[in-house]
């Protein structure tokens, strides 16, 4: 199953791209294994990833945290803690 | 026991009339007995910003924003609720985002319209990017530890 991955604002930028679609390997369960994955992607996942612990996640756009379940999430979000109001 | 609860969420890049968005809550009703709204405006840091660009998500932002409102209105005995955050690029002195709450009384929308400010600056998606007067590369806006720990605060005393 693909799944979208979508990214915003600096977490997007070091990516390198605002989406993109994956096909997840087998063992990736958690939010957390995710984020371990996509930083072994390359240099641009590597530099956005460094520190997981303040990426914040949302799955099918509501938020998750780290020790979530990605089973059946069509669409992951990463993103830097929010900045709005 | 209250009466017909008008609620709006919207997402926009055009700017709003803080005016008109009160009157338009309270127009024809005669049981609203206190509104409280706060807006938020773009600073320019002295001068150093010439704008800021406001990155959202989609469709979560709309999601997120309506479950906050969702939240308030099953916390405070609300007749009303407006939420207006806008996005894309935002000069200095235009508006960002605006509260207006609607109550019988002035403690349910002052408390409401606080809650609401407090929850939309951690958990609506949202990232500001300065645009600097110098010409330089602005960076993003750092979230602060200040507006989670106010986030935080509504959670202790629901409990």
């Amino acid at each position: 199953m693909t799944t979208r991955l979508i990214y915003f604002a600096w977490v997007r930028e070091r990516i390198g791209m605002p989406e993109e679609h994956v096909e997840l390997p087998a063992g990736i369960e958690t939010v957390a294994d995710l984020l371990r994955w996509l930083q072994s992607r390359g240099e641009g996942y590597e530099h956005a990833l460094q520190y997981p612990d303040v990426i914040r996640v949302a799955i099918n756009q509501e938020h998750v945290d780290h020790r979530e379940k990605i089973s059946g999430a069509r669409e992951i979000a990463l993103f830097p803690p929010m900045t709005g109001g | 026991m209250s009466a017909v609860l008008a609620l709006t969420v919207r997402i926009q890049r055009e700017d709003f009339d803080v005016a008109a968005e009160i009157a338009g809550l309270t127009a024809g009703r005669t049981d609203i007995g206190a509104v409280v709204s706060f807006s938020g405006l773009c600073r320019d840091e002295q001068g150093a910003l010439t704008a800021l660009e406001l990155e959202h998500y989609p469709g979560m932002a709309e999601a997120e924003i309506g479950r906050i409102a969702a939240e308030a209105v099953e916390r405070w005995p609300l007749q009303g609720l407006t939420v207006i955050h806008r996005h894309g690029r935002i000069r200095p002195g235009e508006n960002i985002v605006l509260v207006v709450a609607a109550s019988a009384h002035r403690q349910a929308a002052f408390e409401a319209a606080n809650f609401l400010m407090d929850y939309l600056k951690s958990r609506a998606p949202f990232w500001k990017k300065e645009h600097r007067a110098d010409g330089s590369e602005g960076g993003w806006v750092e979230a602060k530890e200040t507006d989670a720990q106010a986030a935080e605060r509504w959670k202790s005393s629901s409990e």
